[in-house]
């Protein structure tokens, strides 16, 4: 039966997860330099637009269509068949079917977004939309049927993910990871500096990230009652701690910067992220401080390793993800949700090694499946832009724009 | 009887649509140059103050008031009086009639301010401020009577349009054409380069739009429920088509664009207005590729025929407000919504008939109104700046600011 | 012995390596300025939402550097080198005398002022 209360929540937070694309546009693209910044906004919008379109026609069903074998989700759903205003008590009784499938949808879009970052300021724009497509068809929608479809074997064999931090943010982040290598540095990196062009542009989006996470994680409840409130809490908690921890840190190493703090801000959300159903708000504050702390040291070891992972998504998603969802193993209480598990402070140690075992099949996934995608891709279509064109920037040569007059 | 979620979803997507306007106001602000980028963002938040107190004065009653031969609506709730915390049954039974009169106010202040990318870089204000409030008041307020007021005699027809495609887009679309024919083109429009100065500015706005056009059109089932869910569906789907569509065909011309791909988008999501709340997903995608090709043809049409209507509000919201009404008669389908009708796809041509008088008589009479109106506004008041205040940019010489 | 004043407009993009290459030669200090302007390259046509507009004056930077007499021909060479495309738009370089200089903070002139 439909409630009204919970419609409201979920189509609320629906809202504020689309919002966070652009807001990611906005994030990526103050870190860009100026001859870039229209390129960078336009992969996470054109993302917005393609994967919308893309789940709906059979994204949605692969990942949560009736199970194959733990694999994969059947094509029943295929084009929002049967797809409708009543609600689908498997997944969520008290919301239309449609709200649950336009809420999923907005995580399905942000995730291939999040990667761009690795690969701004240089990307061919066409062999870029063709592996986003391929992307989301081929690793999102299998790892979200693993770990949150009825059936997906992750899910039967117990791993906890409340709202994405292995679906979202260690696909993400890999995959970042192993674009890229195979796309290479941006031309001159390493010898000259590649300024940002706009930090507040950058510092919006990051807070516009915050606010939407609200949804993210609040909105995972499916409902909205204690536990959405609970997540909505713990993800406050870990970004605070999170920032906080990001800048004494550069404080401690020098001066504290804003674009720090904002960058630790989102490396606690995503830490929280599988976590917030699951786990108290003093568990966030761990949570979120050890996640700034390894991320914090993840780009340092990217910068000194001279890998071009141009704007740190597998240094903040990956490491960041991968944090949250092993800390998940630890904090999780039954006490907060009791239909997730305890952890092993609660005295189950062998959450911890599920929570292990999820984080490294799918981060082997996406890694792997990406590179043999991204190789094929920049092989037949290229994934690089011409090297006149990426030094005049992808602005004017890709797109026939200019930011600002 | 009161329902809380019903009311938690109206009150917040009340919160989205008055947030619409100032995005507006930077979607717009963008694309003029930068000596008049807060003249452009003053027109649009000036009506988000301007017209929250004509519509609680007595805009609300105008329109939503007791029926007046089926063309306005009456005096009986001026000043809000007897407007309360009780629900009125006849427009929204679950949530307070406050809230369902905040709802409708979001829609009258961002009507006016969608005109306003017709005369931007050359408004003279105080004109303008004069020139608003009377469309408010003698084109909006009646045409929102005529569409939705209990009694009004295109919803008497059976007409339908969700959440504003005739009240909203063809009205402000074909009255921006109008002011643009009174207004005349910028000071060597055509001659020199009308340069857009801060394109973030305006992805910016355009998307916060997108994210506000979650409670337009998912708030416009005035509950929360299968029909919101449905509607918002259909709104992401729409902008999500138009836009894919917009960027296709900017790359068979040339290049695919940012600017294209976020007009698309807008487009898309007007189109798909007045129909969110009677189709399909599939159908709202169909709707959105349509609007895309209708939308930019007419803006390539537009600049060739030379009329300086400057951000292609006609284009944009008029013609795809005009495509939607139309599509609602096509694809609308009771199964989505019993409440509503089914169209010619369905079975039922005269759905589209009804949608026909609709579109037409709303498109003539914002076009006509709006015409006498600027004409006597432009006499008394005067719409434009002088022509060295145009020169200099109206963020000095109107308001005495500088952007950056 | 005399200064001149370099002063080259060249491409955005090649600022890193033009200041790369003076400094290859020894050339330290600089002023940038963005500006713009046309030439040969006239404008160019850029995206408007459908369809295409014309943008008459293109982005460019202004360099201005001081070397002395003795390191022009270098200084040229570097600079126009590192800055060449081949293609229309890669700019001009304007060669001035000086009169003289002065160091703001020690009031020196001269020679020790460069």
């Amino acid at each position: 039966m439909i409630n009204s209360g919970d419609t409201a929540w979920v189509l609320i937070s629906t809202a504020l997860v689309i919002l966070m694309t652009p807001a990611l546009a906005f994030f990526y693209a103050g870190m860009v330099r100026r001859k870039n910044v229209l390129s960078t906004i336009m992969l996470s919008v054109a993302i917005l637009a393609l994967i919308s379109v893309q789940w709906v026609l059979f994204g949605y069903t692969l990942a949560f269509g009736p199970d194959h074998a733990g694999l994969f989700g059947g094509l029943n759903w295929l084009g929002l068949n049967g797809v409708g205003q009543t609600p689908y008590p498997g997944y969520a009784a008290t919301i239309p079917h449609l709200a649950f499938m336009v809420f999923q949808l907005a995580f399905a879009v942000i995730t291939p977004a999040l990667i761009t970052g690795a690969f701004v300021e240089r990307i061919n724009f066409p062999g870029f939309l063709l592996f986003t497509l391929l992307w989301s068809t081929f690793i999102y929608d299998p790892v979200a049927h693993w770990v949150w479809g009825i059936g997906g074997w992750l899910r039967n064999l117990g791993a906890l993910d409340f709202a994405g931090g292995t679906v979202v943010h260690i696909t993400a982040g890999v995959s970042a990871l192993a674009l890229a290598l195979i796309i290479g540095r941006r031309k001159g990196y390493g010898k000259f500096p590649m300024e940002p062009s706009n930090i507040p542009f950058t510092i919006l989006g990051a807070f516009l990230l915050w606010f939407g996470w609200f949804g993210f994680n609040g909105g995972s409840a499916l409902s909205s009652g204690g536990l959405a409130t609970s997540a909505l809490v713990v993800t406050n908690t870990a970004a605070a701690a999170a920032a906080l921890t990001w800048m004494l840190m550069s404080w401690i190493h020098k001066r504290p910067s804003v674009l720090g703090l904002a960058t630790g801000a989102v490396v606690g959300l995503v830490a929280i992220t599988p976590a917030s159903g699951y786990v108290s708000p003093l568990s966030a504050l761990v949570i979120g401080a050890v996640a700034a702390v390894v991320s914090y040291y993840s780009i340092l070891i990217r910068v000194k390793s001279g890998l071009d992972d141009s704007l740190d998504v597998f240094a903040c998603h990956g490491m960041g993800g991968i944090t949250g969802a092993l800390l998940t193993g630890v904090f999780a209480d039954k006490a907060i949700n009791s239909a997730g598990a305890n952890g092993l402070l609660f005295g189950n140690p062998q959450q911890l090694l599920i929570q292990a075992i999820a984080v490294l099949v799918v981060a082997v996934f996406s890694f792997t499946v990406s590179y043999i995608l991204g190789r094929v891709i920049d092989a037949v279509f290229s994934l690089r832009a011409r090297s006149e064109e990426e030094e005049i920037g992808l602005d004017i040569t890709q797109h026939g724009e200019a930011a600002y007059s | 009887m009161i329902n809380s979620g019903d009311t938690a979803w109206v009150l917040i997507s009340t919160a989205l649509v008055i947030l619409m306007t100032p995005a507006l106001g930077f979607f717009y602000a963008g694309l003029v140059r930068k000596k008049n980028v807060l003249s452009t963002i003053m027109l649009s938040v000036a009506l988000l103050a301007l017209i929250s107190l004509q519509w609680a004065f007595f805009g609300y009653s105008l329109a939503f008031g007791a029926d007046r031969g089926g063309l306005i609506g009456g005096l009986n709730w001026l000043g809000l009086n007897g407007v309360g915390q009780a629900p009125n049954a006849a427009y929204a039974p679950t949530i307070p009639h406050l809230a369902f009169m905040v709802f409708q106010l979001a829609f009258a202040v961002i009507t006016p301010a969608l005109i306003t990318g017709a005369f931007v870089e050359r408004i003279n204000f105080s004109g303008f401020l004069v020139f608003t409030f009377l469309w408010a008041t003698f084109i909006y307020d009646p045409l929102a009577h005529w569409v939705w007021g209990v009694g009004g005699w295109l919803r008497t027809l059976g007409a339908l349009d969700f959440a504003g495609g005739a009240v909203v887009h063809i009205s402000a679309g074909l009255a921006a054409l109008a002011v643009a024919l009174v207004i005349g083109k910028r000071k060597d429009y055509g001659k020199i380069p009308m340069e857009p100065s801060n394109i973030p500015f305006t992805v910016l706005g355009a998307f916060l739009l997108w994210f506000g056009w979650f409670g337009f059109n998912g708030g416009s089932a005035l509950s929360s429920g299968g029909l919101a869910a449905s509607a918002l569906v259909a709104t992401n789907l729409a902008g999500a088509a138009a836009a894919i569509t917009w960027m296709v065909i900017s790359w068979i011309h040339k290049r695919p664009n940012l600017l294209g791909l976020a007009t698309g988008g807008i487009a898309g999501l007007a189109a798909v207005t007045p129909a969110s709340g009677f189709i399909s997903p599939l159908s709202a995608m169909a709707i959105g590729m349509v609007a895309a090709i209708f939308c930019y043809y007419m803006i390539i049409f537009r600049v060739r025929v030379g009329l300086d209507e400057s951000l292609d509000v006609f284009a944009c919201h008029g013609i795809g407000g005009l495509w939607g009404v139309l599509a609602v008669g096509l694809f609308a389908e009771k199964a989505v919504n019993a409440a509503g009708a089914d169209g010619l796809f369905f079975g039922n041509p005269g759905q589209l008939g009804a949608q026909l008088i609709m579109a037409a008589s709303v498109a003539l009479f914002s076009f006509i109104a709006t015409y006498i109106l600027a004409k006597v506004v432009d006499a008394i008041f005067v719409l434009r700046v002088k022509k060295n205040e145009e020169e200099i940019g109206l963020d000095i010489s109107q308001h005495g600011e500088t952007v950056y | 012995m005399g200064f001149k004043k370099i002063e080259a407009i060249i491409r955005t993009e090649k600022l890193d390596e033009v200041r790369m290459a003076v400094e290859g030669v020894g050339i330290v200090g600089m002023t940038v300025t963005e500006v713009k302007g046309r030439g040969s390259q006239k404008g160019i046509l850029l995206e408007w939402r459908a369809g295409e507009y014309r943008v008459e004056f293109l982005p460019k930077l202004k360099l201005e550097l001081v070397v002395h007499d003795v390191d022009l021909e270098k200084a040229v060479e570097a600079l126009s080198a590192a800055a060449r495309t081949g293609k229309v738009g890669d700019g001009k370089i304007f060669i001035y005398s000086m009169e003289d200089i002065v160091r703001v903070r020690t009031g020196e002139r001269g020679r020790p002022a460069v």
